[in-house]
């Protein structure tokens, strides 16, 4: 059973290590002749303007928020789905129970204005 | 079962991704030059199909350029992420039945495992890690905006396509993705394919934008909008590492194009071929032919799409995400669950066996 996990393993450490090895290789035929200016943040030409550790807009942290709830909701519904023709009606009407409270949240942000970009 | 048999398919379509990468980066440009009135790359080679591999060397050649203020050891791993995902989703798709070599009855799969669509959802939504990685190491504010553009962009349009994929699931009843292949090498009403496409046409619709957002295609190239983020998340890179992040991208849609024909568009299977009477070595091998001829289609349909429609806006883009299709793929869910229930009573009214 577990044997059959052995090729995902070598195909992950394969396509890993295809990275790695052609970041060596350029690392060892390129050039080297670095200066202040080819080394300074890029930004059009002009001098950079303070750094880019700064805040940034709450919005992706809200929708980073939303998809965990959502996709918790996803992989919930796969194993349903897969066995959905031996649970029948049953099984039917349970996940109609669940989505619907699922979109009663979903209406909230909606309304809420979590979905907005402005 | 030897160890040599997973490593010898891992090396052939790891090197058949690479060198379809190179293709692909040719065609695009050639189907680019053609819609647009030019004549493209034709110089190096013969129609110019040697270009990408010049660009290649020329890549490897270049200085490997770290900004003073990157984050280095992230700075070097993002494209490594990258790669290595694009690489490893490949791992669980069949790309044909099993056949018969050396005595031996390989499946054309490197790894058959009962969870192949889970695998691939898990993968493939590590990928956002490479991006938006490089984003926040670059220490660029362009590559920062990118990096979380592209990172909020593919999550929102990962549960459209984790969402999409529920309906062929209802209807399959498996996670393995050579039987959900196997079930659709059959037929409706006796002549019909039973691909998932006609079975299941919105969830076909949803996962084939969803794969074109996932890809970050043109409609939804966003994260690298040029005109607004110089190159987005990879703005700070040169050399090789820049051209992983480029075959990354590329090999994500060779894989998006294999796992839409898997699913929806019947994977290996060719209507009729099987009743000709073929060896079943040379039908297996006809069913790889008729495979990859799905996936270039498939591919030239994203290069298509790439220089007709217009890019989306970023608002657009998050609306259509969460306002349409999200409700849209649950209503699919609860659609086929109701056709399957009442297929029956469906079925005596149509008067079908």
């Amino acid at each position: 059973m577990l044997e059959n996990y052995v090729p995902i393993f070598l195909m992950i450490a394969a396509g890993f290590g295809f990275g790695l090895v052609m970041m060596k290789v350029n690392e060892w035929l390129g050039p080297k002749s670095p200066n202040a200016e080819k080394l300074s943040t890029y930004e059009s030409g002009m001098e950079p303007v303070r750094s880019a550790r700064e805040r940034f807009s709450v919005k992706y942290y809200m929708v980073a928020m939303l998809f965990i709830i959502f996709d918790i909701e996803v992989v919930f519904l796969y194993p349903w789905a897969v066995s959905f023709k031996e649970l029948g009606m049953a099984g039917f009407i349970t996940m109609t129970v669940f989505i619907t409270i699922l979109l009663v949240g979903f209406y909230y942000i909606w309304r809420k204005g979590a979905l907005e970009w402005d | 079962m030897s160890i040599w048999i997973p490593l010898i398919k891992i090396a052939v379509i790891i090197g058949t991704i690479l060198n379809s990468v190179i293709v692909l980066v040719w065609a695009e440009r050639r189907v680019s030059a053609f819609m647009q009135d030019r004549i493209g790359p034709n110089r190096v080679g013969p129609f110019g199909l040697l270009q990408s591999f010049a660009d290649v060397v020329k890549l490897v050649m270049k200085e490997d350029i770290i900004p003073r203020n990157a984050y280095k050891v992230i700075h070097d791993l993002a494209p490594i992420i990258s790669i290595g995902i694009a690489f490893s989703t490949f791992a669980v798709i069949p790309i044909g039945n099993s056949i018969e070599l050396f005595g031996e009855n390989v499946k054309l799969q490197v790894a058959d495992v009962n969870v192949g669509i889970l695998y691939i959802l898990a993968i493939t939504s590590l990928g956002v890690y490479g991006l938006t990685l490089a984003g926040w190491s670059s220490n660029n504010k362009y590559s920062l905006l990118g990096g979380l553009r592209s990172s909020a962009q593919l999550i929102s349009y990962e549960l459209s396509m984790g969402l999409s994929i529920i309906g062929v699931l209802m209807i399959a009843g498996t996670l393995r993705l050579d039987q959900i292949v196997e079930l659709q090498a059959s037929y409706i009403g006796g002549w019909l394919p039973a691909w998932n496409i006609i079975l299941q046409p919105v969830a076909f619709i949803t996962f084939v934008v969803a794969a074109f957002a996932e890809t970050n295609r043109l409609p939804f190239d966003l994260p690298e909008a040029e005109p607004e983020l110089v190159g987005g998340y990879h703005t700070e890179y040169t050399g090789l590492k820049f051209g992983l992040f480029f075959l990354a991208e590329y090999a994500n849609m060779i894989t998006s194009s294999a796992i839409i024909v898997t699913l929806f568009l019947g994977g290996w299977h060719f209507p009729y071929i099987e009743n000709l009477g073929i060896s079943p070595f040379w039908l297996s091998l006809l069913q790889v032919g008729a495979f990859c001829v799905k996936v270039v289609g498939v591919l030239l349909f994203f290069i298509v799409i790439r220089w007709t429609l217009p890019r989306f806006r970023y608002d657009q883009l998050m609306n259509l995400g969460w306002k349409v299709m999200l409700p849209l793929t649950l209503a699919n869910v609860m659609g086929t669950g109701l056709v399957i229930l009442a297929w029956p009573w469906i079925r005596n009214l149509l008067g079908l066996t």
